[in-house]
C-alpha cells in the first residue's frame, strides 16, 4: 500500500538529537553512566538492552521527566536543557509509552488535544476546530475510527493509534516509542510498521525501544546498546548480525559474585501438570525438587508472574493439576497455598508484599499467628520472639521491631517479607524479582540467604529478569515466552546468549522465529 | 537531619523490640487527648448546671449513647477494615418492625429478642454478600440498603405504630441492675470489653488491622479477607439487632421512623474515637471515651435547655475541632522550627 521511501543513510548527516555523556544517579544507584545516544531525522534508532540497562531512564530524561546530573543534550547542535516535560514537548519531543495515559470517558479528539486544545476568541475550547484537526491527524495515520468516538469503545490497538495521534498533535520532530508492540496482535503490528514508515518519510527522528529482535531488524536503521546504565556501542543495523547484538547486550564483566551452591538436590516436592489460564499462560508442566533453586526467565509479559500467582492461589488456572509431595492439592486462595507450604514473595513489595502501616513484628507474624497465639488470642511475647529470631537470621536493619515497615528501606522491607514467609516454615518459596530495586548490599544478602535456604532443603522458585542473577543462582532454568515454556535448561547449558535467544524466540541459526 | 540519617548503625547490632515505653505511647495517644476533653466537658457541665452532678440524672444521660455505642464498636472494626455500613439505623427500623409484627401474632419476650437479633444478622449478611461476594463498594451497597430496609418497614407500618409490648420486654431498655445502673449500661460495658478483646487481643483483630492497612497485602499474606469482612458485616448487623431490642424496649413502640439519622451519629462517634475513616487504625478505648464525650455534651446542653438542632451544631463543631486540633498543633510546631 505505502511505497517505502528509502531514507538516505549517510554517516555525514549530523544527528537531530544527541545525548552526550549523560549521567543520572538516584540515591544508591547510578542509573545512567555517561551514556551517548544519537537520533537522526528520517531514521529509526533502536535502543537495545536488558531490563535495568537504563532505557526507561533515558526516555524520561529525553521527555523532561528526569533531569540528568551531568552531560548535554543537543538539538540540531544547540545545547538544551529540559526543566519539565512541557519544555521537552515544546522542543518537539514526544513519547508513546508502554502504557500511555488516556482517558476512557473522553472522545478521541479530546484525548488527542487534552492540555493543548485549540481555543476560541473567548478562551473556550474550539470544539469544531479540535475535531477538524483530530480528523486530519487520524487520516494521516490511517485510523479507522472517527474523532467523535468515545475512547472506551476502542480496542487496545486503536487506543494505541490515539496515543500516536496525540504524540503527533504537538508537531513532534522526535517520536519515542517505548515497547509499542507489546500489547498488539500480529496484524496490528504490521499496521504499526507502516505508520513508522510514514513518520520516517515525514523526516521525524524515531527512537524505538523493543525487546523483540525480529522487530528491531525489521524496522530499525540504527541501533544503540546500553548495558547496566552504560553505553556499549552503536551503529547501522545493516552492519551487525543478530548474534553480535545479543552478545553486546548481555556480555558483561562478571563483577557480581554469587554464593557457591553445593547443596544436594532431593526428591520431587512440587509437580505442575498442564496448567492453563484463559489469557495468561498455557501448557505449563514442570517439577521442582527438594533443595533446588529453579529459575524462571523471560521477557516482561511472558506470563511468569501470572503463573506464580496461580500457584499461590491469587488467580485460578482454568485447567491443570498441582501436586505437593505427590498428592493433588487444590489451591483456591493464598491461605490454601500457605497451608500447603507454598509461599510467594511478590514483585510489588509496597502493595502486595509488606503491610507498610503495620509494625515489623506484626508483618513477620501475620501468616504465623496460628503458631504464636493460643486459641485465637494473641501472645505478644511469642510474636516478638519469632520476629526477633527471623529478623536476626536475615540481618534486618531497623530501629525497633515495633517500627512501621513503611519507614524501612526497600531492601529491609524485602527482608521483612522474606522473614514473614520463612517463619511459616514453608516447603516451597517463590521469589518474584527478589532483588529488583534494592541496593547492592541487600542484593548480596538476599542471594546469600537464598542458597542457604536451598542448602537447608527448601525448594526455591526464583523469577528474575536479570541474567546474571538467573545464571548465578539457579540449578535449573525454565524460559517462558508468550505464556508458554520455551525451554528448560540445566545448569551447564546456561549462557546469556541461550537465555536471550529462547526468551526472544530466536532459533539457533540466528533467524527470528 | 541529614547527619542523623547518615549515621551507620553498628554492624553487629541487636534490634530492640520497642522504641518507646508503654507509658510514652499512652501519653501521646489520641485516647489521652480525648480523655482530657471528656474530663473538661464534665467539669464545665458540673459548673454550668446544678442538676448535672446527680446520680439519677447522669444515669439517664447514658441513654444518649449506650445504644449508639453498641453499634459503634462493631462499626469501628468495620471502618478499620476499610469498609462502612450506613444501613445500621434502617436495620434497627426493620428489626423493630419485625418484632412488632411478631407481637401481633402473640410472640413473647424471648421470641421477640430472637427475632430482633436474627433480622439484624440477616441484614448484615445481605450487606456482606454484596460487598464480599460481588465485590461492590460498601458505601454504595449500604446507602442502598439504608433506603431498602427502612422502606420495607414503611410498607408494613405506614403511619401506624406497633404498641403493647409485654412488661417483661421493657426490662432491656428500662430496667435497672442495681441502684442507678441500667441494663443498657451493663450491656454497653460487656460489649465494649468483648470488642476490645476481639480487636486488640485476637488474631481476628490483627487481621482486621492488616486488611484496613493493605487489603492486597493481607490477601497475599494468606488472610481470608472476604471471610473476615463478611463476619464484620454480620457483627454490625447483630449489634444493630441488639440496639433495636433496647431501643424498642425503651420506647415501648415501633414506628418506621425509629432511629432516623442514627447511622451518622454512630459514624461520628467512631471517628471522634480516633478511628481513621480510611481504615487501618483506631482503638476500642477511643470509641468508649468518644461515646462518653458525645453523651456528656448532649446531656449538658439538654440541661441548659439548648434545642436539639443547636445540639447537633455543637456535636459537629466538636468533631471537627477534636480532629483538627492535633493537625493545627503539628502545623504550629512546624512553623516554630527555624
Amino acid at each position: 500500500m505505502s511505497t517505502r521511501p528509502a531514507p538516505a543513510i549517510s554517516p555525514d548527516v549530523s544527528p537531530m538529537v544527541s545525548m552526550d555523556m549523560i549521567t543520572k544517579t538516584f540515591p544508591g544507584v547510578k542509573a545512567l553512566d555517561q551514556v551517548k545516544l544519537d537520533l537522526y531525522a528520517g531514521q529509526v534508532t533502536a535502543l537495545v538492552g536488558e531490563n535495568g540497562a537504563g532505557k526507561s531512564t533515558t526516555v524520561k530524561i529525553l521527555t523532561g521527566i528526569y533531569q540528568p546530573n551531568g552531560g548535554t543534550i543537543r538539538i540540531d547542535g544547540d545545547p538544551i536543557a529540559f526543566a519539565s516535560p512541557n519544555d521537552a514537548a515544546k522542543a518537539g519531543i514526544t513519547a508513546i509509552h508502554q502504557e500511555t495515559v488516556l482517558f476512557d470517558e473522553l472522545s478521541v479528539a479530546e484525548n488527542i488535544f487534552i492540555g493543548h486544545a485549540p481555543r476560541t476568541r473567548f478562551g473556550l475550547i474550539d470544539t469544531a476546530q479540535m475535531h477538524r484537526n483530530a480528523a486530519k491527524l487520524l487520516a494521516d495515520i490511517g485510523a479507522p475510527f472517527s474523532s467523535h468516538t468515545q475512547l472506551r469503545d476502542l480496542g487496545i490497538a486503536n487506543k494505541h493509534l490515539v496515543a500516536i495521534a496525540r504524540a503527533l498533535s504537538v508537531d513532534a520532530r522526535v517520536v519515542i516509542m517505548d515497547e509499542p508492540t507489546a500489547a498488539l496482535s500480529h496484524k496490528e503490528i504490521e499496521e504499526l510498521y507502516e505508520l513508522v514508515e510514514t513518520l520516517k518519510s515525514q523526516g521525524k527522528a524515531i527512537l524505538f525501544i523493543s525487546h523483540k529482535f525480529d522487530e528491531i531488524f525489521r524496522i530499525a536503521d540504527r541501533y544503540t546498546v546500553f548495558r547496566d546504565g552504560a553505553f556499549v556501542g552503536d551503529g547501522k543495523i545493516d552492519d551487525i548480525s543478530e548474534g553480535d547484538l545479543v552478545t553486546m547486550m548481555v556480555g558483561r564483566s562478571v563483577d557480581q559474585i554469587f554464593p557457591q551452591s553445593d547443596h544436594a538436590i532431593g526428591d520431587e516436592v512440587l509437580k505442575v501438570v498442564g496448567y492453563e489460564h484463559p489469557t495468561e499462560f498455557a501448557d505449563i508442566n514442570f517439577t521442582l525438587n527438594k533443595g533446588e533453586i529453579l529459575g524462571f526467565y523471560g521477557l516482561v509479559g511472558a506470563g511468569r508472574s501470572e503463573l506464580m500467582q496461580a500457584l499461590f492461589g491469587i488467580t485460578k488456572p482454568s485447567k491443570g493439576v498441582c501436586r505437593v509431595n505427590g498428592d493433588i492439592k487444590v489451591i483456591r486462595s493464598p491461605a490454601d497455598a500457605v497451608s500447603n507450604g507454598i509461599v510467594y514473595v511478590p514483585e510489588d513489595r509496597g502493595k502486595q508484599g509488606a503491610i507498610i502501616g503495620l509494625p515489623i513484628f506484626q508483618n513477620i507474624t501475620l501468616p504465623s499467628l496460628g503458631k504464636t497465639s493460643k486459641s485465637g488470642f494473641l501472645k505478644l511475647a511469642e510474636e516478638f520472639k519469632l520476629a526477633r529470631e527471623y529478623s536476626q537470621r536475615l540481618d534486618l536493619r531497623a530501629a525497633a521491631l515495633d517500627q512501621d515497615v513503611g519507614n524501612l528501606s526497600g531492601g529491609n522491607q524485602q527482608k521483612v517479607v522474606i522473614a514473614k514467609w520463612l517463619a511459616t516454615q514453608p516447603q516451597v518459596i517463590i521469589l518474584d524479582e527478589p532483588t529488583k530495586g534494592i541496593d547492592i548490599g541487600s542484593k548480596a544478602a538476599v542471594h546469600e540467604f537464598m542458597s542457604e535456604l536451598a542448602a537447608q532443603g527448601l525448594s526455591v522458585i526464583m523469577v528474575s529478569s536479570e541474567i546474571p542473577e538467573i545464571i548465578g543462582m539457579s540449578d535449573r532454568v525454565i524460559v517462558m515466552r508468550d505464556g508458554r515454556i520455551a525451554a528448560e535448561l540445566s545448569k551447564d547449558e546456561l549462557t546469556p546468549e541461550t537465555l536471550v535467544r529462547h526468551a526472544a524466540g530466536i532459533t539457533t541459526d540466528g533467524a527470528a522465529a | 537531619m541529614t547527619d542523623a540519617t547518615q549515621t551507620r548503625p553498628a554492624p553487629d547490632r541487636h534490634v530492640p523490640d520497642r522504641l518507646n515505653s508503654r507509658a510514652a505511647r499512652i501519653f501521646k495517644s489520641w485516647e489521652a487527648l480525648l480523655l482530657a476533653v471528656a474530663i473538661a466537658i464534665f467539669v464545665i457541665n458540673s459548673f454550668a448546671s446544678p442538676y448535672f452532678l446527680s446520680a439519677w440524672n447522669l444515669s439517664d444521660a447514658t441513654f444518649n449513647f449506650t445504644e449508639k455505642a453498641m453499634i459503634a464498636f462493631a462499626m469501628a472494626l468495620l471502618i478499620i477494615s476499610g469498609e462502612i455500613d450506613l444501613s445500621v439505623a434502617s436495620i434497627i427500623a426493620l428489626a423493630s418492625t419485625a418484632m412488632g409484627l411478631a407481637l401481633q401474632y402473640g410472640a413473647g419476650t424471648p421470641e421477640l429478642v430472637i427475632i430482633g437479633l436474627t433480622v439484624g444478622l440477616l441484614c448484615g449478611a445481605f450487606n456482606g454478600f454484596f460487598v464480599t461476594v460481588l465485590g461492590l463498594p460498601s458505601i454504595v451497597v449500604t446507602i442502598g440498603t439504608m433506603s431498602l430496609f427502612r422502606g420495607i418497614s414503611f410498607i408494613i407500618l405506614g403511619d401506624d405504630a406497633f404498641r403493647g409490648y409485654p412488661a417483661s420486654f421493657s426490662w432491656f431498655g428500662q430496667g435497672y441492675i442495681y441502684w442507678v445502673f441500667t441494663v443498657e449500661m451493663l450491656l454497653f460495658v460487656i460489649i465494649a470489653v468483648i470488642y476490645g478483646i476481639l480487636l486488640h487481643k485476637t488474631n481476628f483483630g490483627r487481621a482486621v488491622y492488616a486488611i484496613g492497612n493493605n487489603p492486597t497485602g493481607a490477601l497475599f499474606s494468606g488472610i481470608r479477607v472476604a471471610r473476615v469482612k463478611f463476619i464484620l458485616f454480620l457483627l454490625t448487623g447483630l449489634m444493630s439487632g441488639i440496639a433495636a431490642v433496647c431501643l424498642t424496649s425503651r420506647l415501648g413502640s415501633t414506628r418506621p421512623s425509629i432511629a432516623t439519622g442514627m447511622e451518622l451519629e454512630v459514624v461520628t462517634m467512631v471517628v471522634l474515637g480516633g478511628v481513621n475513616i480510611l481504615g487501618g487504625s483506631g482503638t476500642i478505648p477511643g470509641v468508649v471515651i468518644a461515646a462518653f464525650v458525645m453523651g456528656l455534651v448532649t446531656f449538658g446542653l439538654g440541661l441548659l435547655n439548648v434545642p436539639g438542632i443547636v445540639m447537633s451544631i455543637f456535636i459537629g463543631l466538636l468533631l471537627i475541632g477534636v480532629i483538627a486540633l492535633p493537625r493545627l498543633w503539628a502545623m504550629a510546631a512546624e512553623r516554630r522550627k527555624p
